[in-house]
């Protein structure tokens, strides 16, 4: 009972084993590939450890404030930005280990040739929001 | 109208139900829809004995499903084998059916949302907003769990331990969502203790009692966490906690320690002392060597080392603390306390860093960061 975010990178993870980008596959391995996800996704559904799951653009635009009065500062996007999120999946599961089994499964999603891609997926816990009852602190922790 | 007393009612129509013939997700089904009808109906027309309103509502419910399932035939026979109605001692269902909502068979999310469900009576939505997912996602685990069980005879024993294990785990998850599970976890431990006579029922009841009374004073107008030597004592609710003293020295006077009665007994030590100073922390050290003898969680030597630096000083609590693994939660944060008791108020700074670094909750990460930069500002 501790939800895991399930991050997927364009760019920025270190190398999957079977390297080949996305546009070099043929229509039927990129096909493949989406119905892998989705039927993982629907799996987890019914497992009762799904929570969300959503894909992002890769084309992303910085913003920050200018200043009182004056319109925030858009840049970017930044061709030299290393670290590139394409998508998350949020699982709500019962330990650290089955949050890993999951993303090792969702890793060997079949990229080129049909293989298992074994990409780099990156897993984060949660922070929760409220402490654990019992863990009163009655010291600095 | 009183929707506790209705929750309250659910364990004991469950179990009539099933000992009337039907399949455990069937009758559950069936009293989730006679549940609904009642928070619909009786506001204007409240009835007489709401139990056995629920009881003839949730099994014509049971009836008008089997009717229309395939196994027709073989259901409808039930009818005439019915027991004839009348009363019936509703102890042994409920009881049965703690058992069954918490069997080993299930995972641990399983078991508390089965339980909160067919036991707590909450509906499918409430349990989904109060543990943050999708309502569809906590419906199929109510479903799987329902599944899994669905082959474990009604009337084998069951094990006290994993029925206690489940009820501090929904007590544990706190307070998101509209239902307090904290209130909603020692409601169903209160009824289990009615229903069974076991000294750690009692602590457990206890043990939640005790810290559910020191609820409001835990955390600050602003969300932020207030440690317990800096809690106002005025917020805490003495007569919470004087009833959590009452079990726990009933349970204890039984003879049969065991480790819900043991952390009781150090969660009311706390409760009784009326200011920090007053904390009696050699008793808390003998109560953690107990607790330590009862469970092998290295957490509670952990405690046990704080425990020691407020009974015999800092350098006494670190010695204890080199004994045990770094890697355990909470250890940077142990030792960045008693560093700065000690004196070594860098190391301290340091350590509260990289404990906040390590933190699983947001008002435990603020607090320690603010502990850190409290050290690095002095």
């Amino acid at each position: 009972m501790a939800k895991y975010l399930l991050l997927k990178h364009y760019r920025g993870a270190p190398s999957a084993v079977n390297d080949v980008p996305m546009e070099k596959w043929t229509p039927e391995e990129i096909s493949a590939h989406i119905q892998y996800m989705n039927d993982f996704a629907a799996r987890l559904e019914k497992t009762g450890e799904y929570v969300d799951g959503q894909a992002l653009a890769p084309e992303g635009t910085w913003v920050r404030f200018d200043g009182e009065g004056r319109p925030p500062v858009t840049d970017g996007p930044f061709a030299e930005t290393k670290d590139l999120i394409a998508g998350w999946m949020v699982l709500d599961v019962d330990s650290y280990e089955r949050a890993v089994e999951l993303a090792g499964e969702l890793s060997a999603a079949p990229g080129a040739g049909g293989k298992p891609i074994h990409e780099w997926l990156e897993l984060r816990p949660f922070l929760t929001a409220t402490p654990n009852a019992t863990d009163e602190c009655h010291n600095g922790g | 109208m009183d929707e506790t007393l209705l929750r309250s009612l659910i364990p004991g129509v469950l179990g009539i139900l099933v000992r009337r013939g039907a399949d455990f997700a069937a009758a559950e089904d069936a009293v989730q829809d006679a549940l609904v009808e009642a928070l619909r109906v009786w506001p204007a027309d409240p009835p007489r004995d709401p139990k056995g309103w629920l009881v003839t509502a949730a099994w014509r419910k049971f009836l008008d499903a089997s009717r229309a399932d395939a196994a027709r035939r073989r259901r409808e026979d039930l009818v005439d084998d019915q027991p004839a109605p009348g009363p019936v001692s509703g102890v042994d269902d409920t009881l049965r059916l703690y058992f069954l909502c918490a069997h080993p068979s299930l995972t641990p999310s399983s078991a508390v949302a089965l339980t909160l469900r067919a036991v707590g009576g909450l509906t499918t939505r409430q349990i989904a907003d109060a543990y943050l997912v999708p309502e569809a996602t906590m419906a199929q685990r109510i479903s799987r769990a329902k599944r899994t069980v669905g082959a474990v005879r009604f009337d084998q024993p069951g094990d006290v331990g994993t029925v206690l294990r489940v009820l501090y785990l929904v007590f544990n998850e706190g307070y998101s969502g509209d239902v307090d599970l904290a209130a909603e976890a020692i409601r169903l431990t209160r009824q289990l203790a009615a229903a069974v006579d076991h000294p750690e029922v009692a602590g457990l009841l206890a043990l939640m009692l005790l810290h559910h009374a020191r609820r409001d004073a835990r955390t600050g107008a602003d969300g932020s966490l207030v440690p317990l030597a800096e809690q106002d004592r005025g917020r805490w609710d003495t007569e919470m906690i004087g009833s959590g003293v009452a079990i726990l020295q009933a349970a204890l006077a039984r003879d049969r320690l065991g480790e819900f009665q043991a952390q009781a007994a150090i969660a009311a030590l706390h409760a009784d002392a009326r200011t920090v100073a007053e904390t009696d922390w050699v008793q808390i050290v003998e109560w953690y060597d107990e607790l330590a003898k009862l469970t092998d969680s290295p957490v509670v030597l952990l405690n046990r080392a704080v425990a020691v630096g407020e009974a015999d000083g800092a350098r006494a609590g670190l010695a204890e603390l080199g004994r045990l693994d770094a890697a355990l939660p909470r250890y940077a944060a142990v030792a960045a306390y008693l560093h700065e008791r000690d004196g070594d108020l860098d190391t301290a700074a340091r350590l509260y860093a990289e404990a906040a670094h390590k933190a699983t909750t947001i008002a435990e990460r603020d607090h320690l960061t603010r502990q850190a930069a409290r050290l690095n500002n002095r």
